[in-house]
């Protein structure tokens, strides 16, 4: 039996390591898979918490689940963004995107 | 008698119409379109009036209040409202007859005399605009009506005498003009306020009624600094009433209101704006009589002195339509010594009605001196009598007219003046010997300085006129209104106005007291004696008086240094010791609270903005930072 | 003898998974980061199939794995020239990533360890040895009581509708 720490060791590191990607990327499709890995983190401990805590309950799972859909949307969506973006100024550079504060 | 309200919607109209439209119409049309309508309006006042004295006004011997016209404005409890309507009694329908018709004269007048003039089409506007708020201020039916046609009136005479706007002279004038009586009217509002706290009524129907029982009994027991609250009441009243009427020491503005063009004048600076104090007064005399009798005193004194006053300076003055400024105060200051000293009931309400009896006269001999100064200036092009002389060779119509009208403010029978002027005389020969002598002297005085105006103007020496500048009678447009404002200058003294005119509305009657109207009679013919020796043949002894009488001529000259009083008080007093004060307050600590504020604003927001970089990741860094903070705080700081 | 098995295979998913996730965020290029990004979702979908929670590791890989990785490939080919590179990141960026990130995981990882989880050990046996039923997910998912989730489920499908026709709306040509 795997301890339930093992679990969460891997979806902390993998988080943070979500994060760090987040703040040092600088095309937007990059952050986006960062997002992912965040994400993807999160999803990790629903479902530890979930079978080791709740063995009887389906809630993480289904929490779970509807953050897959969520973040498939959320995907679609900002890709889409991005794509846009790019027919414009012509790049994905996130610190180019400042047309709206101007 | 609900047509009367029409007399009130034909000017405002007019001033609609000409206002809004009046500078697409050509000049003359715009004229003759306010003329027949000011035509018209006379013809309904001359029907009320009618009406009102030979009809339905007499009721059993005693002359009614008809209110045909009035309706809630503004209500403010059920006792406490504002109202706009008409009333008609003997002094409204008096005055309203007085208006039209000097308004009409003066508009048929201002058709020649400002010809051609820039701004013809404003001029007859505003003309309507005083009209309709002259005839609004006579016949309002509450004190509140009248003070709002009251600053009205202020109003169009201010536009009406900065009327040659481009004229910085023409510019302060307009601007004293309305300061100054806005100043009085100040008096006037807290007097209107003081009066409706204790009767809790604006109406002038309830305050008069009854001996103005309400407001002695409302009042009764109330004082302040030793004071009825009725005399404050009835004093601050009389402030506003003083400074539209041009009562010492507020009459500063009149002479100066000389600036406007000369019909204006003699519409509003002689006939009939600067009467509304008086008639104000007479308006309320049941009130001054029953319930602030030494406020009436003090009125009649302070009418005698301005009388007197205004009469000193006026003997002095070179410019004629100064001469006859002073010459209007002098006259309007004896209507208001004839009511101070005017008693109630009977024949002892001889001073109102003798009050009420000279402006009459006086509205038609003055606008008639005014009309023909204005001809006089219009054919020498200037204001001042040492440009002036032998002038009734040239004009003689205006010439007949300005020596009619002399005779007639001079008080010499059978002009209209001489009847009005004598019963004042009697009035205050039974009240007061002191203020009876005093009028008597300031008649005399009129007499001589109105002919040394008029000999001067078309006698004296003869000056030299450039040929192209030849001075010429006016036109028809002129003459006419002179024509008939001599007229009535002749005839109006023959009204008995007992008849109409009394403080109880009941009719008694009067008889000429030839003593008294002997020793007036004689007073005038030495002022126009003397007079005609000094200036009738243009010899040097006026000059060597003036220069035997030394500092007196000369303080004559400049009006007292009133003005000047008048300057240092504002100036120096009222500007150095109070507003500038509150102004560096203002600057300094209200703008400098409200600067700091702004300046510490801008300099935090200008140190922060890099924080706002729209950089995204920052702000995730910055998210993630705090996050970890309140992580910390969450574990470590456990309360 | 299972349970060692279970530890190894455990041990080298999370070795996968976290090199994976490191080489993710720091590849020059940005397909490969895509790549890394693909191995890491399947290698979750594998912890899933550990815990025994069969449905989701499949949603994990047809929907993550196969629609999302997919998606962001085609985004790649499309906003991005042959083999472009990720400019070198700027210094101060990673030091404060790096800062953040590690005093995160400090924190959790203090968090972690200083809490003790209480394990129903009555129940340890259904771990990792049960399947899920599909019946019961199917019937939790369209049901309306407690534990039931219709109403998410529509919202959803709502979700889902709208971001489809934001997604066509915005990435339009005009």
């Amino acid at each position: 039996m795997i301890p339930m720490e093992h679990y969460l060791i891997v979806s902390t590191l993998m988080f943070f390591i979500g994060i760090y990607g987040f703040i040092t990327r600088k095309n937007m499709i990059a952050m986006l898979i960062s997002l992912e890995l965040v994400i993807n983190a999160v999803d990790i401990n629903f479902i530890v918490f979930n079978r080791y805590l709740f063995p009887g309950q389906l809630e993480g799972m289904f929490f779970t689940l509807f953050s897959i859909a969520i973040t498939a949307a959320e995907t679609t969506v900002a890709l889409a963004i991005i794509i846009n973006v790019y027919r414009k100024i012509g790049n994905v550079n996130v610190g180019n995107i400042n047309k709206m504060k101007n | 008698m609900e047509y009367s309200l029409l007399i009130l919607i034909t000017p405002f109209v007019l001033f609609l119409l000409l206002g809004l439209t009046g500078h697409k119409m050509k000049p003359n049309v715009a004229g003759i379109i306010g003329t027949t309508g000011m035509a018209l309006a006379a013809i309904l006042s001359y029907t009320i009036a009618f009406q009102y004295f030979f009809g339905v006004g007499k009721v059993d011997g005693v002359f009614q209040q008809i209110i045909p016209i009035n309706f809630e404005w503004l209500r403010f409890t059920d006792n406490l409202h504002i109202d706009l309507g008409i009333l008609l009694d003997p002094i409204s329908v008096m005055m309203l007859v007085v208006i039209t018709t000097v308004s009409l004269m003066v508009h048929l007048y201002s058709l020649a005399y400002m010809h051609g003039e820039k701004g013809f089409q404003r001029y007859y506007a505003f003309l309507s605009l005083f009209s309709f708020s002259m005839l609004g201020l006579v016949v309002a039916t509450n004190i509140f009506q009248m003070y709002i046609f009251w600053e009205l009136v202020g109003v169009s005479s201010y536009s009406l005498i900065g009327f040659y706007y481009t004229k910085p002279s023409a510019v302060a004038a307009s601007k004293k003009a309305f300061i100054v009586t806005r100043f009085a009217d100040l008096g006037f509002l807290v007097g209107i306020l003081l009066l409706s706290f204790y009767t809790k009524t604006f109406d002038f129907a309830t305050l008069t009624a009854d001996n103005a029982s309400l407001v002695v009994n409302s009042t009764a027991g109330a004082s302040f600094l030793g004071l009825s609250v009725a005399a404050w009441a009835t004093a601050l009243i009389f402030m506003g009433g003083a400074g539209k009427s041009a009562m010492f020491p507020l009459h500063i503005w009149l002479p100066d209101a000389m600036e406007g063009p000369t019909p204006v004048s003699a519409l509003i600076h002689a006939a009939t704006m600067v009467v509304a104090g008086v008639y104000l007064v007479a308006r309320l005399f049941p009130v001054y009589f029953f319930s602030a009798p030494e406020v009436l005193t003090m009125i009649a004194y302070i009418g005698v002195f301005t009388a007197l006053f205004a009469a000193v300076i006026a003997i002095t003055q070179t410019d004629i339509k100064r001469v006859l400024a002073f010459s209007t105060i002098s006259q309007i200051a004896l209507m208001m010594a004839a009511l101070g000293v005017s008693g109630f009931g009977g024949h002892d309400g001889l001073g109102y009605m003798a009050s009420m009896f000279h402006l009459f006269t006086h509205a038609f001999f003055k606008a008639l001196l005014f009309l023909g100064a204005g001809s006089v200036i219009h054919a020498v092009h200037s204001n001042d009598m040492r440009d002036m002389g032998r002038l009734h060779k040239y004009m003689p119509i205006s010439s007949i007219t300005f020596f009619i009208a002399c005779l007639a403010i001079a008080g010499i029978p059978p002009f209209s003046g001489f009847f009005s002027k004598d019963e004042i005389l009697v009035a205050a020969f039974h009240h007061d010997k002191v203020i009876f002598y005093a009028i008597l002297v300031s008649a005399g005085l009129t007499a001589f300085y109105m002919f040394r105006l008029y000999f001067n103007i078309f006698w004296g020496k003869e000056k030299t006129y450039t040929e192209h500048h030849k001075p010429h009678e006016s036109p028809w447009l002129m003459t006419f209104p002179l024509v008939f404002l001599a007229i009535l200058s002749c005839t109006t003294g023959l009204f008995d106005f007992s008849e109409f005119i009394s403080p109880d509305k009941m009719p008694f009657a009067t008889h000429i007291d030839w003593t008294i109207a002997g020793m007036a009679i004689a007073v005038a013919v030495i002022g126009i004696t003397v007079a005609t020796i000094l200036y009738a043949k243009g010899s040097d002894k006026p000059a060597q008086m003036a220069k035997s009488l030394g500092r007196f001529y000369t303080a004559t000259l400049n009006k007292f240094y009133l003005d000047e009083v008048w300057m240092f008080i504002t100036q120096s007093v009222i500007f150095k010791m109070i507003c500038e004060p509150i102004r560096w307050f203002d600057r300094n600590v209200i703008d400098g609270s409200m600067n700091g504020l702004a300046w510490v604003t801008q300099k935090s927001s200008s140190a922060i903005k890099g924080l706002q970089s729209g950089q995204v990741q920052f702000y995730a860094w910055v998210f993630v930072a705090g996050s970890i903070v309140i992580a910390i705080l969450v574990l470590f700081c456990k309360v | 003898m299972d349970a060692t098995i279970n530890l190894i295979i455990f041990y080298a998913l999370a070795v996968v998974v976290l090199s994976m996730s490191v080489l993710a965020v720091t590849t020059k290029k940005i397909l490969r980061a895509a790549t890394y990004l693909l191995f890491v979702l399947i290698g979750t979908a594998g912890f899933y199939l550990m815990l025994n929670y069969h449905f989701l590791a499949a949603v994990q890989i047809t929907v993550y794995a196969g629609g999302v990785v997919v998606l962001f490939i085609f985004a790649i080919f499309l906003v991005s020239s042959k083999g472009e590179v990720i400019e070198p990141h700027a210094k101060r960026k990673v030091v404060l990533g790096l800062l953040a990130s590690v005093a995160g995981a400090a924190v959790v990882f203090f968090a972690l360890f200083k809490h003790q989880f209480v394990i129903d050990s009555a129940n340890t046996t259904m771990i990792g040895d049960q399947e899920m039923n599909m019946k019961v997910i199917g019937q939790a998912l369209i049901g309306t009581g407690k534990y039931q989730y219709l109403l998410p489920f529509e919202i959803l499908s709502v979700l889902l509708l709208a971001c489809i026709i934001g997604g066509i709306l915005i990435a339009r040509k005009r």
